[in-house]
């Protein structure tokens, strides 16, 4: 076995002030194999793997690739030993076409020439991206370019540069049911072409249908290594959090038949035809592909975009929603899907973040009551359990879980009647996304109306009391609870398409 | 107890303004080389010197602290000082003709910051380019208006204003204060400034979370302008006149002082206090250099260099 190895690593240790980040870590990647690496955020998962890619410098411990020992001290190291890395923020220019970000830093000159050749460039890309089975124009823009075919242009630059070993950081993430199944096939073909891969996941469920090995690290150290054969889904859990975790979706079965929320006929450029009503304390579970039009369903009840025509009714009485501001008076609340991006003001405390939307109730005259502001915050972080070193800690020390919580404590301050989720679990760790089924089981209980929205099937079928399945636009059913299935779910996703 | 609670507030200025170790070394430098230089006397002249700037320098850290720029303050010092001058000298009792001379200054500042913040918020231009642009205007106009020529021959009662003493502190220099101290309440203490931080933090985020942004972003134009204005009327005053080529370059000198003093040019993080470091850092290296008799060339070198040792050391000081 191994002389076998593609890559080894041995007693790998790395400390930041105050955190060994990782602990005598060992790995071993075969060729042709799909070595999962799983673990909480925190585990040492993206230490191990900057390391690889030579961003950072191990402490102690040694690289062995091909039996050979080695050293990583920059990413031009990593790249000429075969390694490639496929982040899961994308490292490709937008304005650049699809052919000069593959050939990015790699590029083909004429010969005897310093101009750039590119009719050979643009004809390596396509045999690159046809060798993936796919067909592009390689001279589009990134920019135009949905995540699925980014993911794939990244894909197709690490095998224009002959990688051996090629380590996928939470390549699912943002991708729909169809392009997951797609990338996968990819994966298999790269196997068989004797890559050895390590591939990170927050999704359990999918390292079952791709993985040979899986890795579980927790804290920093590794607990075990393991056939996927040998193990369950159960037993992955218990290892990585370190303890076992109860009933996975907890639901709440009272629903007061109270409507609080009705669009009526609602149209926008991307939405037709929308009737839907939301009840106090249920939680409306909101289905589709991505681009099916379930974000901007959630941003027009938020007045984030405006309506074309139609009505929206809070309460039976007519609103007219023109800004967030308008909504979040209307106590309606968005917990947005990019939490950074949307949602928090990362160089703020968790106490300004928390109290940013409700400060109307915190003034004295024109000053900020800040006692209040900040025993109401600490009361915040206690009731949610926001771990957190303290109140005034910036929230970009925070992980995303606790980032999530600290959005949600925003909205609960401002007293929201309704609160919706887009992607409330997505990159969060498995402990915590348990806490916040756990809170949204709480919100339902105490009369509020939940919607969410989520890609992965078995969350939004565990927790919703009623899915809406919308398809290009339009909804095309809405199950109820004792209707829900995969099945059903993903026959309305796709009904309107071709 | 005491003792250490101070202690730790010591610690906490240096480290969060590193910018003052900078200063306070300055100073070390200059009061052994040169006898008269921690005299009270040339304190308060350094502190006379620095007001203009640092007023303008106040506003623009409002600005900048919003991930935007303020381009247009050297013109707007001149615009207000030629209009507020010429007003003064129309034919009415004195207290009147100061009064509408003033108003009229400060005015026509809001007006100009919130026809800058109007563009950028409603036309989605970006700062820099609808500043430039009024930059250009209020400079041109100044010459237009005053047909090139300087106002001169103003009343004995504006030059107060510029050149009077409470106390002995120039009243420039108390000006100067209290805007600072009210600044930096504005941005620590109310929701106002807390909006602030947050639309230059993450601007879509800040919608989301119900901030009228827009009103932000148009308001921080208007402190700008305002206070660019109030630094034209003192400048005319103590010059005793209004100047169309006043205030040339001055948007540089200010932006070079916010940045010192560690505001981030991208927004959402930065102090009024660390303006005020970096203010007075570039006001006593100007003042030090010039009771050594260095050449205004050799100056502009030196002072270009501090700014970038300071900047670094700030960097540093940060990893």
């Amino acid at each position: 076995m191994n002389q076998n190895n593609l890559l080894e690593l041995r007693n790998i240790s790395k400390s930041y002030p105050g955190v060994l980040a990782l602990d005598s870590v060992n790995l071993e990647v075969c060729p042709g194999e799909v070595h999962c690496l799983i673990g909480e955020n925190g585990a040492g998962k993206s230490t191990l793997i900057k390391i690889l890619s030579g961003a950072i410098q191990k402490d102690s411990g040694s690289i062995l690739i091909n039996g050979q020992s080695t050293q990583i001290n920059s990413p031009l190291d990593s790249q000429r030993l075969g390694i490639g890395i496929i982040y899961q923020d994308f490292k490709l220019i937008p304005e650049l076409s699809i052919a000069d970000n593959i050939f990015l830093g790699n590029e083909i000159l004429n010969e005897h020439s310093f101009t750039l050749n590119k009719n050979k460039m643009k004809l390596l890309a396509e045999a690159a991206l046809h060798q993936l089975g796919e067909q592009y124009d390689v001279d589009t823009p990134i920019y135009k370019l949905s995540v699925a075919a980014k993911q794939l242009v990244e894909i197709s630059k690490a095998i224009n540069k002959q990688v051996k070993i090629l380590a996928m950081d939470e390549p699912t993430a943002s991708l729909t049911e169809s392009e997951i199944k797609n990338l996968f096939k990819i994966i298999k073909k790269l196997k068989n072409d004797g890559v050895g891969i390590i591939y990170i996941s927050h999704r359990i469920e999918e390292i079952f249908e791709i993985g040979d090995r899986v890795t579980v690290l927790r804290d920093g150290k590794k607990i075990i290594t393991e056939e996927m054969k040998n193990v369950n889904r159960d037993i992955l859990i218990k290892w990585m959090v370190g303890r076992e975790l109860a009933q996975q979706f907890p639901k709440n079965v009272e629903i007061r038949k109270t409507e609080i929320l009705r669009l009526e006929n609602v149209r926008t450029e991307k939405l037709r035809n929308i009737n839907l009503s939301l009840y106090e304390g249920e939680v409306l579970g909101l289905a589709g592909l991505v681009g099916s039009g379930r974000t901007e369903l959630a941003r027009i009840i938020f007045g984030a975009d405006r309506i074309m025509s139609g009505n929206i009714y809070l309460n039976n009485k007519k609103i007219n929603l023109k800004s967030p501001k308008d909504a979040i008076d209307n106590g309606i609340a968005l917990l947005t899907e990019d939490r950074n991006l949307y949602g928090l003001f990362t160089e703020l405390s968790v106490r300004e973040n928390i109290s940013i939307s409700n400060l109307n109730s915190l003034i004295n005259g024109v000053f900020i009551n800040k006692p209040k502001e900040i025993s109401d915050s600490k009361a915040f972080v206690e009731s949610l359990k926001i771990r957190t070193p303290s109140i005034e800690t910036s929230v970009e020390n925070l992980s995303g879980g606790n980032r999530q919580k600290v959005v949600l404590a925003r909205w609960l301050y401002t007293k929201s009647k309704i609160v919706i989720f887009d992607e409330p679990t997505a990159g969060i760790d498995i402990g915590v996304k348990y806490d916040i089924y756990n809170l949204i089981k709480q919100l339902v209980k105490d009369g509020i109306g939940v919607i969410v929205i989520s890609s992965e099937l078995p969350e939004l079928i565990g927790i919703s009391n009623r899915i809406a399945v919308l398809c290009e636009g339009e909804i095309t059913g809405i199950l109820e609870e004792h209707e829900i299935s995969q099945e059903k779910i993903l026959h309305l996703a796709t009904i309107n398409l071709n | 107890m005491i003792k250490n609670f101070k202690d730790k507030n010591l610690i906490r200025l240096f480290t969060d303004f590193g910018i003052a170790v900078v200063l306070i070394l300055e100073i070390i430098i200059f009061s052994q080389v040169s006898p008269y230089f921690l005299t009270a006397d040339n304190l308060l002249n350094i502190s006379l010197q620095a007001s203009v700037t640092a007023i303008i320098a106040a506003g623009m850290t409002f600005v900048i602290l919003t991930a935007g720029i303020d381009l247009s303050v050297g013109s707007i010092v001149a615009f207000a000082g030629v209009v507020t001058t010429s007003l003064i000298k129309l034919e009415l009792p004195v207290f009147y003709s100061l009064a509408v001379g003033i108003s009229a200054g400060l005015l026509f500042g809001a007006f100009s910051g919130y026809l800058a913040g109007t563009f950028v918020t409603r036309l989605k231009i970006t700062p820099f380019i609808v500043t430039l642009a009024l930059m250009t205007i209020w400079r041109g106009a100044a010459f237009v208006y005053t047909e090139g020529r300087p106002v001169w021959e103003l009343p004995e009662s504006f030059s107060f204003l510029g050149t009077g003493r409470i106390l002995g502190i120039p009243f420039p220099t108390i000006i100067m204060i209290f805007v600072f101290v009210a600044s930096h309440i504005v941005l620590t203490k109310t929701r106002f400034g807390r909006y602030v931080y947050a639309v230059g933090g993450n601007y879509e985020a800040a919608r989301l979370a119900g901030i009228k942004t827009n009103f932000i972003l148009i308001s921080v134009y208007v402190i700008s302008g305002v206070l660019a204005s109030l630094s034209g009327v003192l400048l005319a005053s103590r010059i005793n006149s209004g100047q169309p080529n006043a205030g040339l370059g001055y948007e540089l000198d200010v932006i070079a002082a916010v940045v010192v003093g560690g505001t981030s040019l991208f927004g959402g993080r930065g102090t009024i206090i660390g303006t005020f470091f970096g203010s007075m850092l570039i006001a006593v290296l100007r003042n030090g250099l010039n009771l050594l008799n260095v050449g205004s060339y050799v100056q502009q070198v030196i002072i270009g260099v501090v700014i970038l040792l300071a900047v670094l050391i700030d960097q540093l000081r940060k990893k």
